[in-house]
């Protein structure tokens, strides 16, 4: 039997500009890679739903502000409710936590200025779909390109997510001003994820790394066992 | 009705913004001891009094005007109102 291609729905949002960067790297790892329009009220058949970066709405009001009452959005809180795996990188990461879909909120970077470079990262957990191609304790080297990706949470909930270890990704090293240098969360199910850096820009060694792959590979096979073990 | 809702970041929440101006306010010689960047809305509401207004205008402040983890607001409706 041949082994089943996943499908994955990459979301398109007016402003969104990592869009076709996120398609090319899930088609590179072998997902079958699909952009779907903010204005859809429904999802086609899918296996997992990537929000990519970009500055959607132009950043209006707050980052993501905008974006999260899209009619797609509703169609993939429905997805996430149902357990379908959901991954938002940077502007789908801020996406993410104005729906309430990841806790936490991004805020302007705590130097004012946008920050654009290759920075490591340690991968905290590794029992994830979106991080289970990762070495134990390993570190990752993918860009970040981002002015408002300096993560917030007040005290109690911060405490709550570490003892529920939901903090999957963090910054070896100070980058914007998030709190103990998260770069990624997990939401308490373990579905939906989303990061500051961009693993689709790290996917091919001609650019200078390929360890976005690990991420986004996760995310491939994962969907991949899923479809295999419901067969 | 018109209304104006004024969204701050909360007290005890890093304003890096606010630092920024206050910095620049003490470079160009003013005593300024702190300050911190808001934003205001203004809004002009279709309600029929002024208790229909500001609980129209509190509910767009809760869904989308103010993210609570980080933003308080003020509503101030026109006119006297309240």
């Amino acid at each position: 039997m041949t082994s089943p291609q996943p499908r994955i729905g990459v979301l398109q949002f007016p402003g969104s500009n990592d869009d076709r960067d996120a398609l090319w790297a899930l088609s590179a790892l072998d997902a079958e890679a699909i952009l779907i329009w903010h204005t859809e009220n429904e999802l086609p058949d899918l296996d997992a739903v990537v929000l990519p970066g970009g500055f959607s709405y132009g950043d209006y009001l707050r980052c993501g502000a905008i974006a999260r009452f899209s009619p797609a959005m509703a169609a993939v809180t429905e997805f996430a409710a149902e357990g379908g795996l959901v991954l938002g990188i940077c502007n789908g990461f801020q996406i993410l936590c104005e729906a309430g879909l990841l806790p936490g909120v991004l805020r302007r970077n705590e130097s004012l200025s946008f920050v654009c470079r290759d920075v490591t990262l340690t991968v905290e957990r590794t029992d994830t779909p979106f991080t289970n191609r990762c070495g134990e304790e390993s570190q990752l080297s993918i860009p970040v390109k981002h002015g408002e990706g300096c993560w917030y949470a007040d005290d109690d909930l911060y405490a709550k997510l570490e003892e529920q270890r939901q903090i999957v990704l963090r910054y070896a090293e100070p980058v914007n001003g998030s709190r103990n240098d998260v770069a990624g969360v997990i939401n308490e199910q373990g579905n939906v994820f989303g990061l500051m850096p961009h693993p689709e820009h790290a996917v091919d060694p001609l650019l200078g790394s390929a360890d976005g792959a690990f991420i986004l590979s996760s995310l491939v096979e994962s969907a991949r066992e899923r479809i295999l073990a419901s067969v | 009705m018109k209304a104006t809702v004024v969204v701050r970041p909360k007290q005890g929440i890093l304003d890096p913004q606010g630092q920024a101006v206050g910095s620049s306010l003490r470079q160009l010689g003013f005593s300024v001891e702190e300050a911190r960047v808001g934003r205001v809305v203004d809004l002009d509401v279709e309600a029929s009094d002024a208790t229909e207004a500001r609980a129209e205008v509190e509910r767009m402040c809760e869904q989308l005007l103010a993210n609570p983890l980080i933003e308080s607001y003020e509503i101030e409706l026109a006119d006297g109102a309240g």
